[in-house]
Formats: C-alpha cells, sequence, structure tokens
C-alpha cells in the first residue's frame, strides 16, 4: 500500500463517477489489483465474517447428515414448488414496493401536492408496524383475506418504506438542470419521468427492492397469519413440527442461495452509481403542477396510508378500548419499554460502528473486494429470524459460552439481522457525498486514515443517523432471536406481546402493541427526517 | 463522533467487536443477569436438601405455569429461571446445545417435543417414584419424561343446532354437518389428533377420512377459543377443539350465558385422542436434585389440583379431582397409542396442506 496508489483511488473514483470512463470491464480489473487500506479493510472484513457467522452453523448441520441427504432434502419438488411459491411472492411484493415507493417519493418531492413535506414522514411510518402485528390486525377483522393476496397486501404496506426512502433521498439529490435540460430539447414531462428522473434513481429503486425481495424471504409473521404456505413455513415447520433442526439447516441453506443469485442479480442491476461529485448544490426543482391529477394523487396517498397505518393501529386502539381490565400494569409496559429501548440503542450503535467500514469500502474502493464483503452482509438477510436464533445458539455454547444468554449476544444477533439494513444507508451517504473534498484534506496533508474520520464519515453523518434509526426501529420489532437468546430477566415489547396474543389475550397485548407502534414509530420519524433533509449538509460546494 | 470510535492501527477488528460488547453490555438497562446456576448450583450441589438456581425452558406460557412456580419457590427455596417459547422452537435449542446447555428441566405443550429431546439422548432417566405417579400411557416408555396434565379432543356442540351430535369422526362426515363444522387448521392439538389418526388408520386411511372431512367444506378459524366462540354463538353447529375451552368459556361468562355443550366421543374414536404435556430433566443439569424437585412439585396434590382447577385440564395423579363439570380421565376411553408415536407432526402438516385443509 504506497502512497502513490492511495492518492490514486480519490482521483480514479471520481473519474467513475463522472462517468467518462469508457470500458468498464478494464477498469474493473484495474480496481481489483488494488486492495483498499488496511484500516478499512480489516474492520470491513470482521463485519463480514460477523454477517456470514451463520452459515457456518448452516454448514456444519447440513453436513451431519452426508451430503447424500442433503440433496435428497433440497431436489424435491416439494421443496422447488415452495420456493417458487416464496419467490412469486416476494416478486409481487417488490413490484408492488417499487410502484408504491416511487410514485409515493415522486408525489412528495417533485410534485406541487399540498402538505407534501408532513406527508413526507408519514409515508415512512409503517416501518414502524411489525409485519405478525399488521397481517393479524386484517385477520382477525376478515378471515377470508387469509392467502397469497392478504400476504402481498399486508408484505406491500409494512415494506414499501425500504423502496420510498432511498427513492425521497435521491430525488432530493437530483440536479433539476438535468429536467430542465431534457425539457428544453422537446421531451415530454412523462418522457423526463420515466426517461430520466427514474434512470437516475435507479440505484436507490434497485437497493431498496433487494432489501423488501430478502425481507420477504425471510418474514414468517405475516405469511403465518396469511397461511400462505412460502417456504419460511417449512424451516419454521421443521423446528415447531418435525423437531429436526438439521433439516430445518439444510432448507434454509437453500433460501441463503437464492440469497446470493438475487445479490449478484441486483448488483447487476444497480448499474453504475451516478452520485454527484459535489458540483454544487442541486436547487430545488420546480415543483411538477399536479392539476386535474391531484385527486388521484390524494387517492393513492390515502390508500396506502389506510391500509399501512390507519387500519392496523386503528385495530390495535380498538383492542386496547374494548377488551376490559387488562392484566398488563403500567408499570410492566415501562420496564418492557426501557428495556426495548436499550437494547434497540445497543444494537444501532454496534451495527453502525460495523456498518461505517463496509460502506466506506463499498462506496470508495469499489472492486471485487468490496462487492464480496458487501454481498455477505447481504446473504444472511434472506433467513427467517428463528434460524439466525438456533445459529447463535449453535455459535454461542460453542465460542460464546460467557455471553450465551446473556445481552452482548443477543445484541450480536441483531448486528447479524440488521447489519445489511445499516450498510445500505452509509453506503449511499457516502456515494452521494463529494469526493473532492476528501481529495483537498488529501492535498492538504492529512493521511488516509484522518481523512475518513474527519472528512468521509462526518459528511455522511446524516446516513450513519438514519441507518442508526434503521436498525434502532427493527431491533424494536424483532421476536425470534430476542425470544431464545435473551437474557431471562429481560423481556422486550415484542415478548410481552408474543406471551400475551399467544394466549388469546389481547386486553393484555394492546398496551404493549400500542407502545411498540409508538416508540418505533419515533426512529422512524427521525431517520425519515434526516433522510430527506440529506442534501443539506451533504452538497456543500468545493 | 468521529474521534471517539477511532480503532488503532491493525487491532481494529478486535476494538470494533470488543468496543460494540462492551457498549452494548453498559448500554442496557436491564438488571444484570447473574449466571450462577453453575457455581450456585456446584457450591450449593453436596448439602441434601435441594437448592440454588434450576432454568427451565418453558414451551407452557408464562401466565399459567409462573404462579405455580412462585409456589415451588416460595415451598423449598429454589429459584427458577423461566425461559418460555413455542415447545418446538425450545427443543430445537436444547439439541443444538447439547450438553453445554444452560437447561435444567424441559416443560413442554405436548409429548412430541419431548420425544425429540429424549431421542437426542438429552434426557436424564427419572426415578420410579417419580414415574410410578403417571399412568404408564402419559410417560415416556423409556422413563425419560412423564406427563403432567392431560387434555382430550372433542366435539362442542351448539344444542339447538346439534340436537343429536355425531359421537364419531366418521359422524361428522354426514351431509347434514356441511359447512356446519369449524376448526383451527394451525392449531398444534388439530394437528396432533391427525397424527393420531394417522398411526392409528394409516396415511391412506388418514387421507381419505381427510378428503372427505374437506368435502365437508368445514370453517377454518384463528384458534381453537374462536372456534369454540362461534359454535357458542350459533355460527356453525359443531367444532373440534380440545376438552377445557368450553370450561373457560363457562368461567368467564358464567354457565348460563354459555349454551355449547362438549360432546365426548365413543370409546376408541381417534376423534377421542388424550394428548399431554410433560417434563423431563436434562441430563446435562448441573443441579439435577433441585430439578427433581420441581418434577415431584408439578405431580404433587397441589400441582395437579392447580393445573386441574386453573386450565381444566385432567391430572394425571390419580386421587386428584377434576374442576367441575370435566369428567375424571378414567371415566374416557381415549384410542390407545403410544404418544411417543405423535412425532411425526412434519409429514401430518404435509398431509393437510395436500389435502388443502392447512394453507392456501
Amino acid at each position: 500500500m504506497t502512497d502513490v496508489a492511495d492518492r490514486a483511488a480519490p482521483l480514479g473514483d471520481q473519474g467513475l463517477v463522472d462517468g467518462f470512463q469508457p470500458n468498464a470491464w478494464s477498469r474493473a480489473r484495474h480496481r481489483a489489483t488494488r486492495l483498499p487500506p488496511l484500516f478499512i479493510l480489516v474492520p470491513a472484513l470482521a463485519a463480514a465474517v460477523v454477517a456470514v457467522a451463520p452459515i457456518w452453523y448452516l454448514i456444519d448441520r447440513a453436513l451431519s447428515r452426508g451430503a447424500a441427504e442433503v440433496w435428497d432434502e433440497v431436489w424435491q419438488q416439494r421443496t422447488r414448488d415452495l420456493v417458487l411459491r416464496s419467490l412469486a411472492l416476494s416478486l409481487t411484493v417488490t413490484i408492488a414496493c417499487l410502484v408504491v415507493g416511487a410514485v409515493a417519493a415522486w408525489l412528495v418531492v417533485r410534485s406541487d401536492l399540498p402538505g407534501r413535506g408532513v406527508l413526507r414522514v408519514v409515508l415512512a411510518l409503517p416501518l414502524a408496524i411489525p409485519s405478525y402485528l399488521a397481517a393479524f390486525a386484517w385477520v382477525s377483522w376478515r378471515p377470508s383475506i387469509a392467502g397469497f393476496w392478504g400476504a402481498a397486501l399486508v408484505l406491500t404496506s409494512m415494506s414499501y418504506p425500504f423502496v420510498y426512502l432511498p427513492c425521497v433521498a435521491a430525488l432530493r439529490h437530483l440536479d433539476p438542470a438535468h429536467e430542465e435540460v431534457a425539457r428544453s430539447l422537446g421531451r415530454t414531462r412523462t418522457q423526463v419521468a420515466l426517461g430520466l428522473t427514474l434512470r437516475q434513481v435507479r440505484p436507490a429503486l434497485s437497493a431498496g427492492g433487494l432489501l423488501v425481495m430478502l425481507y420477504v424471504l425471510s418474514d414468517f409473521g405475516a405469511v403465518a397469519a396469511m397461511r400462505y404456505e412460502a417456504f419460511t413455513w417449512v424451516i419454521y415447520g421443521a423446528y415447531r413440527a418435525g423437531f429436526n433442526p438439521s433439516r430445518a439447516a439444510i432448507l434454509a441453506s437453500t433460501l441463503v442461495v437464492v440469497a446470493l443469485v438475487l445479490v449478484v442479480l441486483e448488483a447487476m442491476a444497480r448499474g453504475r452509481a451516478s452520485a454527484r461529485i459535489g458540483a454544487g448544490n442541486a436547487r430545488a426543482g420546480r415543483p411538477v403542477a399536479l392539476g386535474r391529477a391531484a385527486p388521484l394523487a390524494w387517492l393513492f396517498i390515502a390508500t396506502v396510508l389506510g391500509a399501512a397505518i390507519v387500519f392496523p393501529v386503528g385495530r390495535v386502539v380498538y383492542w386496547v378500548a374494548t377488551f376490559e381490565s387488562p392484566s398488563a400494569g403500567f408499570g410492566d409496559v415501562l420496564g418492557a419499554l426501557s428495556s426495548t429501548l436499550a437494547l434497540a440503542v445497543a444494537a444501532a450503535v454496534a451495527t453502525v460502528l460495523l456498518a461505517m467500514p463496509v460502506g466506506v469500502l463499498a462506496a470508495r474502493h469499489r472492486g471485487r473486494t468490496a462487492q464480496a464483503v458487501e454481498g455477505a452482509t447481504y446473504v444472511t438477510h434472506a433467513l427467517p429470524g428463528i434460524v439466525i436464533a438456533i445459529s447463535l445458539v449453535f455459535i454461542g455454547v460453542r465460542i460464546l459460552r460467557p455471553i450465551y444468554l446473556e445481552t452482548p449476544l443477543l445484541v450480536l444477533g441483531y448486528v447479524v439481522l440488521f447489519l445489511p439494513l445499516a450498510v445500505g444507508a452509509v453506503r449511499a451517504s457516502i456515494e452521494q457525498s463529494p469526493v473532492r473534498l476528501e481529495e483537498v484534506a488529501r492535498s492538504l496533508g492529512s493521511s488516509p486514515r484522518a481523512v475518513v474520520w474527519r472528512v468521509t464519515v462526518p459528511l455522511a453523518a446524516p446516513g450513519i443517523a438514519a441507518a442508526a434509526g434503521l436498525v434502532l426501529l427493527s431491533t424494536m420489532k424483532e421476536l425470534p432471536v430476542t425470544l431464545i437468546l435473551r437474557p431471562t430477566e429481560t423481556q422486550t415489547l415484542a415478548t410481552r406481546l408474543w406471551q400475551y396474543t399467544s394466549i388469546s389475550d389481547y386486553a393484555s397485548a394492546g398496551p404493549y402493541a400500542l407502545a411498540l407502534v409508538i416508540f418505533a414509530a419515533i426512529p422512524t420519524a427521525a431517520l425519515t427526517i434526516i433522510t430527506v433533509r440529506r442534501n443539506s449538509p451533504v452538497g456543500v460546494a468545493p | 463522533m468521529n474521534h471517539s470510535f477511532r480503532p488503532h492501527r491493525r487491532a481494529a477488528l478486535a476494538v470494533v467487536i470488543a468496543s460494540a460488547l462492551a457498549f452494548a453490555a453498559c448500554g442496557s438497562d436491564t438488571p444484570s443477569s447473574d449466571p450462577a446456576p453453575t457455581s450456585v448450583g456446584t457450591s450449593l450441589g453436596t448439602s441434601d436438601a435441594p437448592s440454588g438456581t434450576i432454568t427451565v425452558y418453558s414451551g407452557r406460557s408464562e401466565n399459567l405455569v409462573k404462579p405455580l412456580l412462585d409456589q415451588f419457590s416460595e415451598a423449598t427455596g429454589i429459584t427458577v429461571e423461566f425461559r418460555p417459547a413455542d415447545s418446538g422452537v425450545l427443543a430445537a435449542q436444547l439439541i443444538t446445545e447439547g450438553d453445554a446447555s444452560p437447561a435444567d428441566v424441559f416443560f413442554s405443550q405436548d409429548a412430541g417435543a419431548l420425544g425429540a429431546v429424549e431421542a437426542e439422548g438429552l434426557f436424564a432417566p427419572l426415578p420410579e417414584s417419580t414415574l410410578s405417579v403417571v399412568p404408564a400411557a402419559y410417560r415416556s416408555s423409556n422413563g425419560m419424561w412423564v406427563g403432567t396434565s392431560g387434555r382430550a379432543r372433542v366435539f362442542v356442540v351448539n344444542p339447538t343446532l346439534a340436537p343429536d351430535p355425531p359421537s364419531t369422526i366418521d359422524e361428522l362426515l354426514d351431509p347434514q354437518w356441511k359447512g356446519k363444522i369449524g376448526f383451527a387448521p394451525t392449531n398444534a392439538s388439530w394437528q396432533s389428533f391427525v397424527t393420531g389418526l394417522r398411526v392409528i388408520r394409516g396415511d391412506d386411511g388418514a387421507r381419505t377420512w381427510l378428503e372427505a372431512f374437506a368435502a365437508q367444506e368445514p370453517v377454518a378459524y384463528e384458534k381453537n377459543g374462536v372456534v369454540r366462540d362461534a359454535v357458542n354463538s350459533g355460527e356453525v353447529a359443531i367444532g373440534l377443539v380440545n376438552h377445557y375451552y368450553l370450561f373457560e368459556l363457562i368461567a368467564a361468562e358464567g354457565a348460563d350465558a354459555v349454551v355449547a355443550t362438549n360432546q365426548y366421543v365413543d370409546a376408541g374414536d381417534p376423534g377421542g385422542l388424550v394428548n399431554v404435556a410433560g417434563v423431563g430433566v436434562l441430563a446435562s443439569s448441573d443441579n439435577p436434585t433441585a430439578a427433581q424437585a420441581l418434577v415431584d412439585y408439578l405431580l404433587s396434590v397441589d400441582g395437579q389440583t392447580y393445573f386441574a382447577q386453573q386450565t381444566y385440564e385432567f391430572p394425571l395423579r390419580s386421587g386428584v379431582a377434576t374442576a367441575e363439570g370435566v369428567p375424571a380421565l378414567d371415566t374416557l376411553s381415549p384410542p390407545l397409542i403410544d404418544l411417543g408415536d405423535l412425532d411425526s407432526l412434519e409429514a401430518t402438516q404435509e398431509l393437510l396442506s395436500e389435502v388443502g385443509l392447512l394453507t392456501l
């Protein structure tokens, strides 16, 4: 690692983001030969190792039965059918999320929709509602909604913010000059929106779509309540009905392979990032007048918010109001709330610390190493929580015995679960901060390390905060890993919710559900505000 | 924030992980957990009376079991670390932990999960004095676990809609009940019944019955309690549930408000399967005497009376009375099958999916 190589890196990246490189392949080969600095690479590799740790368990369990049996288990008609059923649901939800997320983002950023400032935040709030809660709200109201479309409805309404948020950020970040030029050259507004704007937010759509896809593959809460037999059903069934962890591990490995394929496909679909390099602060574009389409836009927003927020929250309020004499005391709710918040903060800090080196690597040192490290943090994201939980049991009793069933191991579980969410947010914000400031710092004599900590990280602070918010709210909703790995005395809002709903005591469950949704909404709102305002601290003119 | 988390040189890996974990440890304000089962158990293990701490993995719900365990702690001075989750998931956790498990006792909702842990050789054999309390049909044939309470499958019926109710599962297939039967497709006890049916009639016989049952267009509900409510309100005429749901409703609403009644099926009919919740002591327990004390407490007159009165289940210790209105277990003649054979629940779920009775 010579100084020359270090200095060459930012210049090379500048060429890349400017998009003037003639031959992508020769560039990729050139990059692969140049390793990033060790102070980034080593912690990033550590993060990748943590992220893929569950695979150690999967391989060990699967091989304990012999390769032939693994093949028999996987290569069955039923296994293939279930993978296809899961992919069908995942694809449907992802497409729906891309449409809902992109349209919603465009309406609140680029149109003249009244109240768009408030809507920008409100539209992200469904993230605060756990999928099992939303699904249960629907089926307990109309059991006939169960099935494929019920599952698709719930999963879409819960996960479109994964597309919406990066899309809002990307749209806010676009230079309106591009659109103005296109318009002046005679393109219609629709042509501009579909041809130019859509292409510019493609990386955001693609990354968000990947998260939705992996999330749907891993979800059990919604498909269980909706009785749609997805692949996670058989994995849970292997534990809960088959009492056969080895079979569950073999089946889960199939999901890892599917996830791997999706990660590679997404990397191809994302294309070259078209991040700006700091050529000035993007002006706010002139809002597009909706005109006669305004009622249609309102209908769209009302439908989305009605299905994703008003209905499930309304059902929870109804439970609290209708059922008498909740056995949960105020003190119990408060206790569960405080341990939930403490765990969530610990998980957010630990996850973001590990996500930062991966984000820097992926955004600033592109190449095969960076791609492999970033991809590694994603592959386990398709695994259902129960598999992550049992794999951490496996790792815990073998190499982390002193912290087994203690808070640190539980936090490690959250890191494994939510690292991809944090990596995505951190990487995106670093990509969007101007490389030139880092070059200036280097030219003024700062070491590469100082540049990262004094320029890159502060500039990416909004993205880092957004990553923390995302991990915070996801941790608060998490159930299977919490239930299995928590210290015995620790009760969270989610475990209490499980405790009471599993015995159909909705009166007692109501207050915990309400507290969970309200307190998860706070980091959701905060991260949304940070995301939609990201433009200001980032776009400093050099 | 840029300086405080600054890693140093190549120790970055260790620093990042250590600081994450350290922060996690002090970031949580949960009461510092005492990892002491080990130390307490060994330091006090030499005295005669059981004491110290035991960890209980429980598939039975906290609301149900915790009051009884509190009584146990009060009576013996033994502290209980209570860890509830799904019985099958806990079995997977125990199997994955192996000899390193911190658990001393596994309290399961059903016999299947106990059988799976037994099959891995993780249970220590129970003494004859404990086993002999429970009839042989309701414990492990190898003496590795015992049932603690029983539940029977019944037809809960609305007397107005079904004045002459069926008393065998084959009578359920009569055309007059088409569209009038409620059941809970995801409920574990329903699936245990189907598993029993497979054991008794073979897979083909079970499939034949299930296909005919599906043709009756039974109404699927979320849970057994909802099935019972639907019968009571007249939404459907017959519900396939466990015997105690009726008594829960009577306790909550008063006998006058409840019109539904339990129809116990004919002797030997597969529809009358009796399953148990049960308990075993882990071979890796570092406090086996205290663990054994808990098992004996659950089987004591006090423990058995608690289950009989609180859950309306059947006590398994002879001489302990059932709750008011609940028939004694020995007046029923459930089908004679080895509960250990009920471990093929996964194949049952596959069969139910195939005949269209489980998933959509």
